[in-house]
């Protein structure tokens, strides 16, 4: 965790500004006043942020963080205090933020796909068992509540809590804490009317800011009763309740009091498991190895709508880039006249989408489409529910698209066009070509070589086009069946819903997601590179 | 005075077909329309496109009832500014606007920066690892960060419990996020522009006793800087548009930039009542941005087709 930390340092860290370290050959380069300053306020800087950084650290016992921001800010200042690895010096400011916030995460998802990690299975098994107790602590029908107060005998900070109550019933007061509940006299307490303690002799009661401030161990305070236990409800109620299930070490299970049933800890899936295959909510994180992998290919209520998405995804992109490719280039054609007047008019005007804020229009867009008064339907007349069918939403999205993104290849192929030598397509006409001829043969092979590792950029982008789908359709519309993977679903929007979205979040499956769609991407991106080849040209 | 007369004859074109006219003008309006006219006519249509969405939006802003249900493509029932007005009184907008010129500012600046120092190191020196060096960042470059999300989540929920100020709900937290993406995307892009200046430049520098340091800020990054302006202004219109990061990390509403807080006014119930509103805000938002594109238009051009993506 201490990679962040000398990040801040790092990215003001200016190497370069010092003039000592220079090359062997250059040993004699002077030492400017400038370059000494800089040098000295940035280290000073760097070594400011990871003390900074470290008092953290060090109260809460990360000595691992804390041997990695050191070494960190040491390597640090002697790369900058030396004259040796020149190169290093101007690499490594962007390289720790690289690592820290990109590779480190990167990694990190990869791990989670192989657990089980998410809602349920968060923490460790004793965490499990607890919460398994002390939730299954129930107010049962007939149970009492009480008017509650929190109250202490030492300082209202850190003292030890116990629990004023009020039986509705007697009036009778008592005080509770772990070891129990104890009667007080009616002489040494105030009651106010609807029940609730204001004072007691002996007591410190607990205004409402010092109760909330100590709110999570007033929640885990139960109060054994003889019918069950005390909880509080809120830092005003309480109620008696029974816990009914209760974790026995003997047979590794927790049992509940009430039927009798078991639950055995299965370590395999990280849960109490029950004959019958039921599962406590609770569990814990565990390894599950490439669980989450085989579950895409073999869970059937995953896999199928799996691949429709797969497929979906990949003429999303196809489509948005071919798409605005084809339009962006036809235009930038018809305006590549030298009889054409007026197209710097026609170009400011074209290229306004592409400068206007894209989240902002792809909002604006979604509601041009509402059904019910959206401009679209109202302009044509149509009464369509754009959103509402599979096709016509996939239609909508990449009509979207095709208008946020062509605006940029029409100036890219502008571009392009105005650097191919008029001299070839005069000559191709002087040889009797036709005008498409002399495109296919000429121009748009010219065109290809200078856009092509744009294009394969732009798949790259489009294929994990998160804003272009969240922002308009989110997903939509879903089967009836499944409300997890809509019909205009990306991977990307996908994994975003099983991670965060509302029905429990997957972690560990949904990183499982991820690293496929990294899969796809890189060798997509990588076979078309090499085809292309252009890059071999870029190491000379 | 060229781009009137372009547009007016557009019009005639587009308005009255020329071949009725049976006459020798006609015959030569016919001709003019085969070279030139279609031209036009393609051309107009393809403004009409890329304007309607916005004039929609400018007719939403003007809208004096505001919801979208009474917006129309042009605006009948009257203009009025009381939109930008009720955008002011009733979201915290300027605190959004703040905030995102603050981070789009300083990421696009910081990771210009960087990029241009490793830039300078890939061009100019000679070292193991270059190429595996060049070739991984190509490769992280394809590597959207965000989808490795959760991870990030995660990861700054420590963060947030060891250093609050830069966590979750911090513009410093989101901002060093950003910085993580910084060289993939320009590093390349710049190297590509460093290697077209002449060696011999630098080499006379450091014959004349110049440090590496003076080199490059003295004699490269000067000549470099149309391109650091362009990478500057493609990584701003980026960042400003960045949402799903941003959504994740900033929760409470002061702290929120343009594209979460006004995601947010189109949520729920008040989606068809905030419409007017929200057209408002995206017009502000535009503002600045169109107009720096508009001035750095050329340079893009040639900067984009070196191989830059609109991210």
């Amino acid at each position: 965790m201490s990679t962040p930390l000398s990040g801040p340092g790092s990215a003001t860290q200016a190497p370069g500004r010092g003039p000592v370290g220079s090359r062997a050959a250059r040993d004699h380069a002077p030492i400017t006043l400038t370059g000494l300053a800089g040098k000295v306020l940035l280290l000073g800087l760097t070594a400011g942020v990871a003390v900074w950084a470290a008092f953290p650290l060090i109260d809460g016992r990360k000595w691992a963080g804390l041997a990695l921001l050191a070494a960190t800010t040491a390597a640090l200042f002697y790369l900058y205090l030396t004259r040796r690895h020149i190169p290093a010096k101007y690499l490594v400011p962007g390289t720790l933020f690289l690592i820290a916030f990109q590779v480190f995460p990167v990694l990190y998802t990869a791990s989670t796909a192989f657990t089980n990690f998410g809602d349920g299975h968060r923490g460790s098994k004793d965490e499990a068992i607890v919460a398994i107790q002390s939730s299954s602590v129930t107010q049962v029908p007939g149970s009492a509540e009480y008017a509650l107060s929190i109250a202490t005998k030492g300082d209202p900070s850190t003292g030890p809590l116990v629990f004023l109550v009020t039986d509705p019933a007697t009036g009778t007061v008592s005080a509770g804490d772990t070891d129990g509940l104890r009667r007080l006299d009616a002489a040494d307490v105030t009651v106010a009317p609807g029940g609730k303690v204001t004072a007691a002799d002996g007591y410190t009661v607990l205004n409402f800011g010092q109760a909330s401030a100590r709110s999570k161990e007033i929640t885990d305070l139960v109060v054994p009763t003889a019918g069950g236990a005390l909880r509080s409800s809120g830092l005003s109620r309480a109620y008696e309740g029974k816990a009914v299930r209760a974790y026995e070490v003997g047979c590794d299970c927790v049992r509940d009091t009430g039927t009798g049933q078991t639950w055995t800890a299965n370590d395999e899936v990280g849960a109490f498991v029950a004959a019958d295959g039921e599962r406590l909510t609770q569990g814990w994180k565990v390894n599950v190895g490439l669980s989450n992998f085989t579950r895409v290919l073999t869970d059937e209520t995953i896999s199928g709508p799996f691949l429709g998405t797969l497929i979906w995804n990949f003429a999303f992109a196809i489509g948005s880039t071919g798409g605005t490719f084809l339009l962006g280039m036809l235009i930038a054609l018809v305006l590549h006249s030298p009889r054409m007047r007026g197209t710097n008019l026609y170009r400011l005007l074209l290229v306004l989408p592409y400068a206007m804020p894209s989240f902002a229009m792809l909002l604006a867009w979604r509601d041009m489409f509402n059904a019910d008064f959206g401009l679209i339907n109202n302009l044509f007349g149509l009464d369509v529910d754009w959103f509402g069918q599979p096709w016509t939403a996939r239609f909508a999205v990449i009509l979207v698209q095709l208008w946020l993104g062509y605006p940029y290849m029409f100036l890219v192929a502008t571009g392009a066009l105005q650097a191919i030598p008029r001299e070839l397509t005069e000559a191709t006409s002087v040889d009797g070509a036709s005008p498409w001829q002399s495109f296919r043969a000429v121009t748009l092979p010219l065109l290809l070589v200078a856009l092509s590792p744009l294009l394969i950029s732009s798949f790259a982008y489009n294929f994990n086009n998160f804003n272009a789908i969240y922002l308009t359709t989110e997903g939509a519309p879903f089967p009836a069946d499944n409300p997890t993977n809509g019909a205009t679903d990306l991977l990307i929007t996908y994994t975003y819903r099983l991670a965060f979205g509302g029905q429990g979040a997957e972690f560990g499956f949904a990183a499982a997601i991820s690293l496929f769609i990294f899969a796809i991407v890189a060798v997509v991106s990588t076979v078309s590179f090499r085809r292309t080849r252009k890059q071999e040209e870029v190491y000379s | 005075m060229t781009t009137l007369t372009g547009a007016a004859r557009t019009g005639d074109t587009a308005g009255r077909p020329p071949a009725t006219n049976r006459n020798v003008t006609g015959r030569r309006r016919n001709r003019w329309f085969a070279q030139v006219g279609w031209r036009h006519l393609v051309a107009v249509l393809a403004v009409l496109f890329s304007l309607f969405p916005i004039v929609f939006v400018l007719s939403a802003a003007l809208n004096p009832l505001g919801t979208l249900s009474t917006t129309e493509l042009v605006p009948t029932g009257g203009v009025s500014l009381g939109n930008f007005g009720g955008l002011f009184e009733r979201t915290a907008f300027e605190r959004w606007f703040l905030n995102s010129l603050l981070i789009a500012g300083v990421a696009s600046f910081a990771s210009v920066f960087l990029s241009a120092l490793a830039a300078y190191a890939f061009s100019r020196m000679r070292f193991r690892g270059r190429r595996v060096g060049l070739l991984s960042l190509l490769l992280i470059q394809m590597f959207p960060q965000f989808l490795a999300i959760v991870a990030i989540y995660l990861i700054f929920g420590t963060i947030t419990d060891l250093w609050p100020s830069i966590g979750f709900n911090t513009p410093w937290g989101l901002l060093l996020l950003y910085m993580g993406g910084a060289l993939g995307v320009n590093t390349w892009l710049m190297k590509g522009f460093f290697d077209t200046l002449p060696r011999e430049l630098d080499e006379s520098a450091t014959m004349d006793g110049a440090s590496h340091a003076q080199v490059f800020f003295r004699i490269m990054l000067p000549l470099v800087a149309p391109i650091l302006a362009v990478t500057g202004l493609l990584a701003f219109i980026g960042t400003i548009n960045e949402f799903l990061m941003a959504n994740v990390f900033l929760t409470s509403s002061d702290s929120k930039t343009l594209a979460v807080g006004m995601y947010g006014l189109l949520q729920g119930n008040e989606r068809n009542n905030n419409f007017g509103i929200f057209a408002a805000g995206t017009l502000l938002t535009a503002i600045p941005t169109v107009l720096v594109f508009q001035l750095l238009q050329r340079y893009i051009v040639s900067g984009l087709t070196a191989g830059a993506v609109k991210g």
